[in-house]
């Protein structure tokens, strides 16, 4: 019983295990069979030994573990028969790796077969070597491999010359002894050899550079080897699909890129061979295929002749057209590789990389999208734009984003007309606004505003793409703040360039408050919606009724800035009225990365400075101050506004962030004492910062050194028309006793027209109980402070 | 250079396995399935070529058998994809020389019990 199954063919075992029904089935014959296995190896039977590794090698590839059987093998590798030393060097192969402890015990067996003599055990024994050899094994049995490489038989040497290659893999230092042998090598006729000794070399250069320079005395030789090949009518032997071993011509011309990369004299010999196997190679076969996309590597690869490198775009070119997608993937790949070395070229053959954009297989699309981006230029970028965007409306989801921003930044580079611009940018973001860059959204505020005359445009046009749809939130935002800057332009009159739109301000506002109450809008949307609101309050001409009640109710919303805001604006609304249409101007054109804020950065800065204006009372004091004081000719309100938006936004909005409690380095103007009453003095610091000629600082500096504190402080000033003025907040309202923390305010003076300046201030204060007021005129200002 | 090639069926198992360089047990089940998986959810419209991690995978697919081979950069797709076709046919060649039994163990189950990789050029 025991017997019998021990001597279970093979053949026998796989039937039994086929025949199982089910897994488990399938486990309990194996477990069986290998018991008896692991039997008969204790029991070292040497005849069957062979059978039994055999069935083991079976189930190991099934994926059961076999690791009992590993002495196995070295005792059938040492075996004087063929059929055991067979078995034996598989098993080898297959259950010897590197790691185990065994691998090294048959380095002595292999030595000794290897210098047998026997093709076969040779043979054998080099298949193992190159299989599984470790770096020692190689190490020690280098010189027995090289021997064999000039042996009389093509087998053996063929075994050894792979086994060679792999060598060297493990172990570069050995490539001083396959270093001579390869030059003969080159003499074969055989292919197999040829073929190895080619990516033996190829090895040796990849890891040496002394190789490298020995080796490229061959290129010659090895232009030689190719024309024969390619040139060699069909043989049997080697042809496929027409080709005269497609393998070896691929691995030469690889050889000859590695040769010839920035070498000006292999490059020149290799020339001509490569514009022959470019023409000559039969391209209806994939084989033909492959040699020509080597060809085409190699030539981009080294200094090859100008009109070669034209010749290898040609041929990328004509692969696009083929009908077998394969072919398309490489030659789109390698297009995009010489996009940036070769544009000229590659530009001819753009229509053909648009059409490709239309490829079903998304890896194949990308490809095309990258490199259609890459070849958008000034003379093109009109109809590159249309072929892109309607890729845009068509593809997925993960393409998206980077059509959209890459249409954006072709549009920005090329555009030739603002309106083309715009309307480019409006498509993108109708079509893909959820998948575009963060930055566009500024981009495109910052574009329109900008370009004046396309103002009245450009709000009807966002008007209609809303009231079409809110839920794109980037196109909603621009939208929304277009119609807050322009709404006066929506309304009235029509535009030339669009189709006449009556709209209503009823609509108008509708539209707004769709976009506030819109469960799809950001928190940032509905911040630009109501301040558009707030806005269209000194455009339209109706009565703002409607706009206050939305504002009052969003005072109690739950989203903290749009309370903020609401809140803000509600005040605007209430208490500073009159100030109100002079806040809403239209915003100038903020320099575009010059102050570094965004839309919604300076719109928060706008309603910041808002807050900062309604606390501090100075700037509609400062207008009774003028009355008052009747010395300044015929001030009007006016004067004193600009508010907070000054002619250079982005010099303000900076200084606002900045909010200096000291001033810049200062100048050397001379301090002014202007004021003294019992203990509380006034001084006047003034800097002239070099890059502003017009721009005065001047550092109002109370300091208390009686023995009673300064309460409630405040000081205003006025200056004449001409000038413009602006009060920071102070830094305090009191000022302690004895000398304690001097309060500090900054003023700014603009003097346009470098006129004679003169001050006057106005301070109120309570002191030791008693409530002050003091008004004076500024004398002895130094003459630099305005010239 | 050809870092491994595989041999998988349908269902998703390995039928033959051969590292060139070496990748540890439970890696190789992982790099397997993941590989795997991806072969399998090609379409026919898609083309043969798949990027995976360092990897470039070409695959071929006769019947019910998908073969998968793995390279690095710098191997020329289209000359891997003709080797592909070039191994089957020798596959074919070889196994029909001997019983019709061994040619079904070769076309079905091909674990090439015995044979080893005729082009062993990598």
């Amino acid at each position: 019983m025991v017997a019998s199954s021990s001597l279970l063919k093979l053949q026998d075992l796989i039937q039994e295990i086929r025949e199982a029904k089910t897994q488990a089935q399938e486990r309990e014959v194996i477990q069986k069979e290998c018991a008896h296995i692991r039997a008969s190896f204790r029991d070292g039977d040497p005849l069957h030994r062979h059978r039994q590794l055999a069935k083991l090698l079976y189930v190991h590839l099934l994926g059961y573990p076999a690791h009992f059987g590993q002495m196995e093998c070295l005792k059938l590798i040492a075996s004087p028969r063929f059929t055991d030393k067979r078995l034996g060097y598989l098993g080898a192969m297959l259950l010897l790796d590197e790691r185990q402890d065994a691998h090294l015990l048959i380095t002595n067996s292999i030595k000794n077969d290897l210098s047998q003599g026997i093709q076969a055990v040779q043979g054998l024994a080099l298949c193992t070597l190159s299989a599984t050899g470790s770096a020692e094994m190689c190490r020690d049995l280098a010189t027995e491999v090289e021997k064999l490489l000039l042996q009389p038989s093509a087998y053996v040497r063929k075994k050894a010359v792979l086994t060679a290659v792999h060598m060297i893999r493990k172990v570069p230092e050995l490539s001083n002894i396959f270093l001579p042998p390869c030059a003969q090598l080159l003499h074969e006729h055989h292919h197999g050899i040829l073929l190895g000794t080619i990516t033996l070399i190829t090895e040796l250069c990849e890891r040496s550079p002394a190789a490298l320079k020995h080796f490229r005395k061959m290129v010659p030789q090895l232009v030689h080897i190719l024309r024969t090949l390619v040139t060699t009518g069909y043989s049997t032997e080697h042809s496929i699909s027409g080709v005269s071993d497609p393998f070896l011509q691929v691995q030469i011309l690889r050889l000859l890129r590695i040769l010839g990369r920035n070498h000006e004299e292999s490059s020149e010999t290799m020339n001509d061979l490569l514009a022959q196997v470019a023409t000559n190679t039969d391209t209806s076969r994939n084989a033909g295929n492959a040699v020509l996309f080597e060809t085409v590597l190699t030539i981009m690869d080294i200094r090859s002749a100008a009109g070669l490198r034209v010749l290898a775009v040609n041929i990328l070119g004509r692969f696009l057209l083929n009908s077998d997608r394969n072919i398309r993937y490489v030659a789109l790949t390698s297009l995009l590789r010489l996009v940036q070395s070769d544009h000229s070229a590659v530009q001819r053959h753009r229509p053909t990389v648009v059409e490709c954009l239309r490829e079903p297989d998304v890896s194949l699309s990308r490809r095309a999208l990258e490199l259609s981006l890459a070849l958008v230029n000034s003379s093109n970028v009109q109809a590159m734009t249309q072929e892109l965007q309607g890729f845009l409306e068509s593809c997925p989801p993960d393409l998206q984003a980077d059509c959209a921003s890459g249409i954006l930044l072709a549009a920005e580079r090329f555009a030739p007309t603002k309106r083309w611009h715009i309307d480019t940018t409006l498509r993108v973001l109708m079509t893909a606004g959820t998948h575009v860059r963060d930055d566009a959204v500024a981009n495109l505020t910052q574009l329109i505003g900008g370009a004046q005359e396309l103002h009245a445009y450009s709000v009807r046009r966002l008007y209609s793409a809303l009231a079409e749809d809110i839920s794109q939130q980037p196109l909603v935002q621009v939208a929304t703040w277009c119609i807050g800057e322009y709404g006066d332009l929506l309304l009235e009159g029509s535009c030339e360039e669009t189709e006449p739109l009556q709209v209503e301000e009823e609509e108008v506002l509708a539209l707004l408050e769709r976009v506030l109450q819109s469960h799809m809008s950001l928190p940032a949307t509905r911040g630009y919606a109501l301040t558009a609101l707030v806005k269209l309050s000194t455009r339209l001409r109706g009565d703002n009724n409607r706009i206050r009640q939305v504002v009052s109710i969003y005072s109690s919303c739950l989203d903290v800035e749009l309370q903020q805001r609401a809140v803000e604006y509600n005040t605007l609304f209430r208490k500073y009225d009159h100030m109100r249409a002079a806040i809403l101007e239209k915003i100038p054109l903020v320099e575009r990365g010059s102050s570094q804020v965004d839309e919604e950065a300076k719109e928060s800065k706008e309603t910041a400075q808002l807050s900062e204006a309604a606390p501090v009372p100075t700037e509609p004091e400062a207008s009774k101050l003028l009355d008052l004081l009747d010395l300044l000719d015929g001030p009007s309100g006016d004067a004193q506004h600009p508010p907070p938006l000054d002619p250079t936004p982005g010099g303000a909005l900076i200084h606002l962030l900045n909010l200096p409690c000291a001033p810049p380095p200062p100048a050397p103007i001379p301090h002014l004492r202007v004021f003294e009453r019992e203990g509380l003095q006034l001084d006047l610091s003034f800097v002239r910062p070099p890059g502003t000629p017009t721009l005065l600082l001047i550092t109002v500096t109370a300091t208390n050194t009686s023995g009673g504190d300064v309460t409630h402080f405040i000081c205003q000033a006025a200056v004449p028309k001409s000038f413009q003025l602006q009060l920071q907040a102070p830094s305090g309202d009191t000022v302690p006793a004895q000398g304690g923390l001097p309060m500090t305010q900054l003023l700014r003076i603009l003097n346009p027209k470098k006129a004679p300046l003169r001050l006057k201030l106005r301070l109120t204060y309570n002191h030791f109980g008693q409530s002050v007021q003091e008004i004076f005129e500024v004398n002895n200002l130094p003459v630099e402070t305005w010239q | 250079m050809i870092k491994f090639f595989l041999m998988v069926n349908k269902q998703g198992q390995t039928r033959l396995s051969k590292y060139y360089e070496h990748v540890e047990i439970n890696k190789r089940t992982l790099l397997e399935t993941e590989v795997i998986k991806s072969c399998l959810s090609r379409s026919n419209e898609q083309c043969s070529f798949i990027e995976y991690k360092d990897f470039k995978l070409i695959y071929r697919q006769y019947a019910a058998l998908f073969i998968v081979v793995g390279v690095n950069d710098t191997e020329n797709e289209m000359a891997i994809y003709e080797f592909i076709h070039n191994f089957v046919e020798v596959l074919d060649d070889y196994f029909s020389r001997v019983g019709t039994r061994v040619r079904a163990l070769g076309q079905e189950d091909p674990t090439c019990h015995g044979a080893k990789p005729v082009h062993h050029n990598y």
